[in-house]
């Protein structure tokens, strides 16, 4: 099951390669991750995207905390009632012919997503939604035209309501 | 405020901060530190042969005192050197500090001369390190470093340091050690008072508890306090390797080591046990046996100060998060609230039990007439040494004979490789403890190939005058090894044999030492005398063994604590 981890972490030399490290040390999986500073530019936020059921969950907070550089740590519930989360992806699709400029027009107006960057040959799409909504997208263009390339952030989430992490 | 350069800062820092000795090895990226280093008259420098011996006295200095060990080397292979003391201490939670010099700061990343990501390389092994950017971080970063490594669950630190900030031209007022705070740091001192309510009433329920002691005890200076509870509760205690010295082994309340190579009534009390209390331990695999069939009757109470030991292999009923001094004292309350002495269980029948498993008499074994058995070698050295001497092991069975035969009376008298295992640890780390202990017996027990790791540094003694007395169980191979191959690869001995061993005795002569050798039974006694009794001398006793001794009893692979090969008498 996916989890949602976010940890806040000092922003010094060497800080994010401790984390990093410790879920490869551990065995723990990294299914995403993202990073930067808060409004607070000696503190980063980083998200991280990982699978495991609540044991191992558990042992990744606990080995995180031990990090000295680790200021706190939660646990996100991955659900809409629990945390706001998005990603942003950008996708770039061949658009040579009339039927494929056609087809992403199509798609990017069912999905709600926006062409960015137009050239003759060529479109970036860009789209911010949730994990699942944008597996949805990516597998709907990839029936329908070419797909170049894709660029996708990892996921970025905040809990809802009063739940906050703070230094 | 005088002015200082970044080398004389680091010389005055380590001062501050209570160095008297520095185990070290010198070369470019650290020159102008050991030049600041010449004018110190309080830090006394221990040139090591190699810079993992350096850091493994360091670590066994730290070990024997409970302050911060502390070495300093070279940069690149200096730095790499001392890559396994810095993994055996960290597996074993010792308080160490490993100053390692560096490039200067604008070559860092450009494959420099003896370059190497010391941080990136050390990371998973230490507590925690860093990289100074400038001489100013130098007395701040070093100041962390011993709060780090000596508070919460202890561990090696590393301070890497590039040559510029040491720049004798440059100078800066230095500041002082002042008192740490790190807002993201901050171990768990006391115990929840709820969980410890919940334990004890367990001690009040059990009729057939276990306590188990671990090493965290020794590293957090609670063995007073825990045998104080152990006498209150009377329940029978057993230890971890790491917990040996914790309770007396002369005790009648202790039932020994538990684990691969644990005594049979201390397994078997855990297998049977109703109540497993265990402080200060974090259910190494080798104490477990698989972990499924791990003690399937017992609730289980875990103490210790880290939170992630717990419930990380053995999943505990009541986990307590805490130091183990703290934890005792609030244990004790609660064991008075609880009027523990007018409310608990009869153990009378348990004692009986394990009684019987006593009388089994696990530790007796099959005598060969002709040849020294490395049980009596030990047994010998304890009657001698009274358990007052500081024994010092490598690995292999003469570390786990040792553990057995060689009853510990107080803490911090055995040093060993627990979690690391390391080959090589031993003679560096009785070094480390004898300049610590100059008053004490200080005895390694090693075998003829751990001791080939780490051999360079009987120059290091002759140097200093460190009189350590070395006992090497010589079997002519690396007997556990040769011990799982007999047992378990049909007796196929594969690069196990050692037949080209130097003659210990004329080696120990070659670097100014003294050297004698046993291989007959009764001569065992007159040289064991005799080798204590030159105090001043550092003396290699190479006594030669039975090479088909083995470490019994010995758990079966895969089963419960009580499944055991024993001893055929
Ligand atoms: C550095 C290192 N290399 C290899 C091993 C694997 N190992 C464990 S015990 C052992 C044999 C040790 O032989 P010796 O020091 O002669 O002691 P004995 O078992 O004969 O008492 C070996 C090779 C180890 N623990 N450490």
């Amino acid at each position: 099951m996916r989890h949602i981890v976010s940890i806040l972490l000092e922003n010094e030399t060497g800080a994010l390669s401790r984390v990093v490290g410790l879920f490869s040390q551990r065995g723990y999986n990294i299914e995403t991750i993202t990073a930067a500073p808060t409004e607070d530019n000696t503190i980063s936020r980083i998200t991280i995207s990982t699978n495991g059921d609540a044991l191992v969950i558990e042992r990744i907070i606990k080995q995180l905390n031990k990090l000295v550089n680790v200021i706190k740590v939660s646990c996100l519930s991955d659900d809409e009632n629990g945390a706001v989360q998005r990603e942003i992806l950008y996708v770039k699709l061949l658009a040579s012919t009339h039927d494929a400029r056609e087809e992403i027009k199509f798609l990017c107006d069912i999905f709600n997503a926006d062409i960015v960057d137009v050239t003759p040959e060529i479109f970036v799409v860009q789209f911010v939604e949730c994990t699942e909504e944008i597996d949805r997208f990516l597998k709907a263009l990839k029936e329908q035209v070419n797909i170049i390339e894709t660029v996708r952030s990892g996921v970025c989430a905040v809990a809802r309501g009063d739940h906050y992490l703070h230094s | 405020m005088t002015m200082m350069s970044g080398a004389q800062m680091l010389v005055h820092t380590l001062e501050d901060l209570g160095v008297e000795y520095l185990f070290g090895y010198p070369g470019g990226a650290v020159l102008d530190i050991y030049d600041a280093l010449l004018d110190s008259k309080k830090i006394k420098h221990i040139l090591a042969r190699h810079e993992q011996g350096a850091a493994h006295m360091a670590d066994g200095y730290a070990r024997t005192t409970g302050k911060v060990g502390c070495c300093l080397v070279t940069s690149g292979p200096g730095a790499t050197n001392t890559v396994t003391a810095i993994a055996t201490a960290y597996m074993d939670s010792i308080p160490m500090v490993v100053v390692t010099g560096q490039v200067i700061s604008p070559l860092i990343g450009s494959d420099a001369f003896q370059e190497v990501d010391t941080v990136g390389i050390t990371r998973p092994i230490v507590k925690h390190s860093f990289l100074c950017q400038k001489a100013s971080d130098i007395p701040k970063y070093l100041a962390q470093a011993f709060y780090l490594a000596s508070t919460g669950r202890p561990g090696p630190v590393v301070v890497d340091v590039p040559k510029d900030c040491v720049r004798p031209s440059d100078k800066f007022e230095y500041p002082g050690v002042s008192e740490v705070k790190m807002k993201s740091y901050n171990p768990t001192k006391q115990g929840h008072k709820g969980q410890i309510k919940r334990a004890c009433k367990l001690l009040t329920q059990a009729s057939r508890p276990v306590l188990l002691v671990g090493g965290g005890v020794i590293l957090g200076n609670a063995a007073d306090k825990f045998n104080d509870f152990a006498k209150r509760v009377n329940m029978p205690v057993a230890s971890t390797l790491m917990g040996l010295g914790v309770m007396s082994g002369e005790d009648p309340q202790f039932l020994g080591m538990v684990g691969m190579h644990g005594t049979y009534e201390a397994n078997e009390a855990l297998d049977k046990c109703d109540l497993l209390f265990a402080i200060g331990l974090r259910f190494d695999d080798r104490v477990t046996n698989d972990v499924a069939k791990f003690c399937p009757a017992a609730k289980i109470v875990h103490i210790d100060v880290d939170p992630a030991s717990i419930s990380k292999t053995v999943v505990a009923d009541v986990p307590i998060v805490g130091q183990a001094a703290n934890v005792l004292d609030q244990i004790k309350e609660a064991l008075d609230e609880l009027d523990f002495e007018n409310n608990h269980q009869d153990l009378s029948e348990w004692y009986a039990q394990i009684q019987k498993n006593k009388a089994l008499n696990c530790l007796s074994y099959k005598d060969n007439a002709n040849c020294i058995m490395p049980q009596e070698v030990i047994s010998c050295l304890y009657k001698h040494t009274k358990g007052d001497a500081i024994i010092a092991t490598d690995v292999g069975q003469h570390q786990m004979f040792t553990a057995l035969y060689y009853k510990f009376i107080k803490p911090r008298t055995f040093l060993t490789s627990g979690g690391l295992g390391t080959m090589g640890y031993g003679f560096p780390a009785a070094i480390g403890a004898k300049v610590a202990a100059m008053d004490k017996d200080v005895c390694l027990i090693t075998g003829d190939g751990s001791f080939q790791m780490n051999i360079q540094e009987l120059s290091t003694c002759l140097e200093f005058g460190i009189p350590v007395k070395v006992f090497i169980i010589n079997n002519h191979t690396l007997g556990m090894v040769r011990q799982w191959q007999k047992l378990f690869y049909n007796g196929r001995i594969s690069s196990t044999n050692l037949n080209s061993n130097p003659d210990f005795v004329a080696l120990a002569k070659a670097y100014g030492h003294e050297g004698m050798r046993v291989t007959q039974k009764d001569k065992l006694d007159e040289a064991i005398t005799q080798a204590l009794s030159m105090k001043d001398k550092l003396v290699i006793v190479d006594i030669v063994c039975d090479i088909d001794a083995k470490v019994l009893p010995m758990q079966q692979p895969k089963g419960c604590m009580a499944d055991m090969f024993l001893n055929e008498v």
